[in-house]
């Protein structure tokens, strides 16, 4: 904080503190409220330390295994003796679920495992748990507990770019049918690249008309597009609905002037169409605002100099008034982009099967898998597309271009 | 993202105070349920003659499932819920990890003519950490005015066959319950359908189902979408919770019908969020809702068929309508013997893969 000239000693650094102290609030408000949870949860996507803490003498025993054949007797008189302990201090269900990743079924395996081990006091342990569950004579198991034993981790990164690692060290992409992230990733952007577009396109003549309006009319017509960005996003997201379904108001007009038949009703709901619709509304007004604040910045006079100059209205435009718009522009887009490609709750209600985006898979990850790991190394790369967008951005125009007016 | 700003869809509803008693704050306990119809019928049949009785306030909150929260409450150290109501396979995987408190059967009181409660409980309802609540199901059903053909869907295969009943269907946006549909339609026995799903070749064939209906398929998540669905036409037939179905039967007056064959009987659990400070209160919740008598107040209010034999048999008529309850229970006589019992831990061991295998599909 302190600056490199010091003017008037005592007193600045109490002007300093005091300027301090005005922001602190904020301060305090964005670490606790933004900085620390995004670090908690970032920190979530590389570190697991769940199943290193409860088996860490197996684990160390693993770490000379060849992951091929079965690891010796002393090995599972280990893991037997942690997974009892395990159970004693209820941490073996989060082991369960994190070993049920990498292979499914070995949750309830291990569960079983530890009520059955209970009887059991001595060996031979092999025998025993592979008569407990055959699981226990299979190789899998094993490299499931060593891979998730590691406490920092990329896995969740891998398995967020459809890719898994193999007990031989390489780093292969997965089967056919378990890819799903990077395709809806892809998805993501694409689709809000395609909302911007028609943010810009629709919003772009609003905000000049509402520019160029007298103050009263421009009022009007700025209350028309804060109307509907201070209702409810639920309510306009349900309007949509209403409007677009199979049996809502537009198909219904549709088939009254008889320009479809009542067989062959659009679907405009329930899949991509829904989503882009209701989010390009959703996320108009976010264009027209800064669109707006940098236009009404713009003198009408100069396109009529433009014109009075021998230009046509095209060339007026091209050459006078989008250079100077482009700051407004480039506001607009970034923030309609941005909110889109975490957009959540719309597609969650429109999207239908192939109009859901990254983030309701975030979602489904935070809320029901409850696999915060992979939730977390899915908001990175998230966080990561963003960030690489915003520096091509301002590499290409410079962030000092970004006008939000005033 | 940022998960302080995830979508923590519950709301906070009503603080049911006590009138004349003069509860201090302390004695209170927040007791969390499903919202909807059902939460009313908790309300009315649990928590207000709860808070009347013992003098214990009762704060009610909505939410939509899962262990999110209470994982984020059990990890930071501030319990907000003390009472929650879960599905079964949230409550083991909750008690396995230590989010709740183990509950000991024991505790609760006898039936009215004295059996204890761990013989009245119904088999499978009552485990470690969870009280079973109530059975409910998921079902399909129709509306009566979409459907002009003279016979009408009466079995599972009936949902999944375009030719005889043109027209979209709707069904919950997972992979749970719509594979076991899709296996009893192509004909698997009903005891043998999570045989079948444990195999590849099993899971291959309910995906090959699934195939033929996917274009027609509009897929809900919220349990109010399939009475709307059905209601505004959307779809001619849908997968639904059936207690939706009822309230909108009864209380609409909606022509829908419920196909009971093929049904995936399911059971609701009460949990105790593990450590909180209030747990003398909330036990003492669970005692009170465990009793035969707030089960029945409940299931005459809505559809779903309490835990306990002896709440089962104090089912009468519906409160609003006095219409006979037992032709719409899910786990009546008549309606159980087409069922299957939702194994939760089949789930519980393939959620993960079915899940990424289900969302591949989808987006092919």
């Amino acid at each position: 904080m302190a600056g490199p000239i010091k003017l008037s000693g005592g007193s600045g650094y109490r002007a300093k503190l005091r300027a301090l102290g005005l922001v602190a609030p904020l301060l305090i408000f964005i670490v606790v409220t933004f900085v620390a949870p995004l670090g908690t949860m970032l920190v979530r996507s590389v570190y697991d330390p769940v199943v290193a803490d409860a088996f860490p003498e197996t684990l160390e025993l693993l770490d000379d295994w060849d992951g091929l054949a079965l690891p010796p007797e002393a090995v599972y008189a280990m893991v037997a003796r942690e997974i009892k302990r395990a159970g004693d201090e209820r941490t073996l269900g989060q082991v369960a679920s994190r070993v049920n990743r990498v292979q499914g079924g070995l949750r309830s395996a291990i569960t079983r495992t530890e009520r059955e081990l209970r009887e059991i006091e001595q060996g031979p342990w092999r025998e025993s748990m592979t008569t407990i569950d055959s699981v226990w004579a299979d190789s899998a198991v094993w490299y499931a507990i060593k891979t998730t034993g590691e406490r920092f981790t990329a896995r969740h990164y891998w398995n967020a770019l459809d890719l898994q690692s193999l007990p031989d060290g390489s780093v292969v992409r997965q089967p056919e049918d378990r890819r799903i992230y990077l395709r809806l990733l892809w998805r993501t952007l694409m689709i809000s690249g395609l909302i911007t577009v028609l943010c810009l396109i629709l919003g772009y003549p609003i905000a000049h008309l509402i520019a160029c309006s007298s103050p009263s009319r421009a009022n009007l017509l700025l209350i028309l597009v804060l109307v509907p960005f201070w209702t409810s996003l639920l309510v306009r997201t349900t309007a949509w609905i209403v409007l677009l379904q199979t049996q809502g108001v537009l198909n219904e007009f549709l088939v009254t002037i008889g320009l479809i038949s009542d067989g062959g009703r659009l679907a405009m709901i329930y899949n991509m169409t829904g989503t882009i619709v209701a989010m390009t509304h959703v996320l108009l007004p976010f264009m027209v605002l800064p669109l707006y604040s940098v236009m009404s910045s713009i003198p009408s006079t100069q396109m009529d100099a433009a014109a009075s100059l021998g230009a046509t209205p095209v060339q007026a435009f091209l050459r006078v008034y989008w250079p100077q718009s482009l700051p407004g522009v480039g506001a607009g887009a970034l923030l309609v982009f941005i909110l889109a490609i975490g957009y959540y709750i719309t597609p969650a209600l429109v999207g239908g099967s192939d109009g859901q985006l990254i983030s309701n898979m975030i979602a489904y990850h935070m809320q029901t898998s409850l696999n915060w790991g992979l939730a977390a190394a899915l908001g990175g790369v998230l966080l990561l597309i963003v960030l690489v967008l915003y520096a091509v951005y301002e590499r290409l125009l410079g962030v000092e271009k970004i006008g939000l007016g005033g | 993202m940022n998960y302080c700003t995830k979508s923590f869809a519950f709301l906070f509803v009503v603080l049911l105070f006590v009138a004349g008693c003069g509860t201090d704050e302390s004695r209170s306990v927040t007791a969390v349920s499903w919202g909807g119809s059902y939460g009313r019928a908790i309300n009315e049949g649990v928590n207000i003659p709860f808070a009347e009785e013992s003098g214990i306030g009762v704060v009610v909150e909505d939410y939509n499932g899962g262990l999110a929260q209470i994982r984020a409450q059990v990890e930071i150290g501030e319990i907000h819920w003390d009472l929650v109501d879960l599905e079964i396979a949230h409550a083991m995987r909750g008690c396995d990890e230590g989010l709740l408190e183990r509950l000991d059967i024991n505790q609760l009181p006898p039936s009215p003519d004295g059996i204890p409660a761990a013989e009245d409980f119904l088999a499978g309802t009552f485990t470690d950490c969870g009280m079973g609540t109530f059975f409910w199901s998921m079902v399909y059903a129709y509306n009566e005015e979409n459907i002009l053909s003279e016979t009408k869907p009466s079995t599972m295969a009936d949902f999944f066959d375009l030719n005889t009943f043109p027209g979209r269907r709707g069904m919950r946006r997972v992979p749970q319950m719509n594979i076991e549909f899709a296996l009893i339609a192509d004909g698997v026995p009903l005891d043998q359908v999570y045989a079948t799903m444990s195999t590849p070749d099993g899971l291959d064939r309910a995906f090959a189902k699934l195939d033929m209906i996917k274009e027609d398929v509009i897929w809900w998540e919220a349990g109010a979408q399939p009475p709307q669905m059905l209601a505004d036409g959307e779809v001619i037939m849908s997968t639904a919770y059936n207690g939706r179905i009822f309230n909108a039967q009864v209380l609409e007056d909606q022509p829908f019908v419920i196909v009971w064959h093929g049904q995936l009987l399911s059971i609701g659990q009460m949990v105790i969020v593990a450590g909180t400070p209030r747990l003398d209160e909330a036990l003492e919740y669970l005692k009170f809702a465990s009793t035969p008598e707030a089960m029945s107040r409940v299931s005459n209010r809505i559809s779903y068929s309490p835990a306990r034999r002896s709440g089962a048999s104090l089912v009468a008529t519906h409160v609003a309508t006095g219409i006979e309850m037992e032709p719409h229970m899910p786990a009546s006589t008549a309606n159980v013997a087409h069922a299957v019992r939702y194994d939760w831990s089949w789930w519980a061991d393939h959620q993960d893969q079915m899940n990424e295998r289900f969302s591949a599909w989808l987006a092919q």
